[in-house]
């Protein structure tokens, strides 16, 4: 059983696959993690050795951020946008788009369900 | 793209002029510009810029953690405040 930077442990899959459950591992940084400790990607999770496992557990610790400390400071650069008031900042709060996309039609991902408005007019003809 | 290093960041001209004026005589007094292209530097640090915004100017009070973004950024463009019903 693996268990890595806290909370993760899939089990039955591939090691690249399975690294990329910890929040901030996906498969080009699992790949490049596991050919810079020489284990084979292939080998399942469960099949890891327990020094094998120590040694990830080294490099996760020591090299990458990852997991709540990653999502605190994505967190903290959004607040930083917010607090100088920037357009990108007033987005965030406003709970947009935030990169340019259009909002009179889809945006749903930022907007949330769609809330209908009352006796909302249909475009005539 | 990004803009090549090579070049250092973009600041307008007569605007770059003007902040060195105002950090050599003990700053005061706002600068208005129309540069809202230009990026915000360290020596903007504790000036306020007046940013064209298509109306009027927004005061922009720079502060550190401004700087590396436009100035632009700072002085919204639209008015948009929400619908009467999503009060």
């Amino acid at each position: 059983m693996a268990r890595l930077s806290g909370v993760d442990l899939p089990k039955n899959k591939r090691g690249v696959i399975g690294l990329t459950y910890i929040y901030g591992i996906g498969k080009s940084r699992a790949s490049k993690i596991l050919n810079d400790l020489n284990i084979d990607e292939n080998k399942k999770v469960k099949d890891w050795e327990d020094e094998e496992i120590k040694s990830l557990a080294v490099t996760l610790q020591n090299d990458y951020t990852l997991e709540g400390e990653l999502r605190s400071e994505v967190q903290m650069n959004i607040k930083r946008l917010m607090d100088i008031a920037s357009y990108r900042g007033l987005r965030h709060r406003k709970g947009l788009p935030v990169r340019g996309q259009k909002t009179q039609t889809n945006a749903r991902t930022r907007k949330g369900k769609k809330k209908t408005v009352a006796n909302k007019k249909k475009a005539t003809k | 793209m990004a803009r090549s290093i090579k070049k250092g960041p973009y600041v307008y001209h007569k605007l770059i002029k003007k902040v060195y004026a105002a950090k050599d005589s003990q700053k005061k007094s706002v600068i208005k510009t129309w540069s809202r292209s230009s990026m915000v530097i360290p020596d903007m640090v504790g000036l306020t810029i007046a940013v064209h915004n298509g109306r009027t100017f927004v005061p922009v009070y720079v502060t550190e953690t401004m700087v590396g973004h436009k100035l632009g950024e700072f002085s919204p463009t639209r008015t948009y405040k929400g619908h009467s019903g999503n009060r």
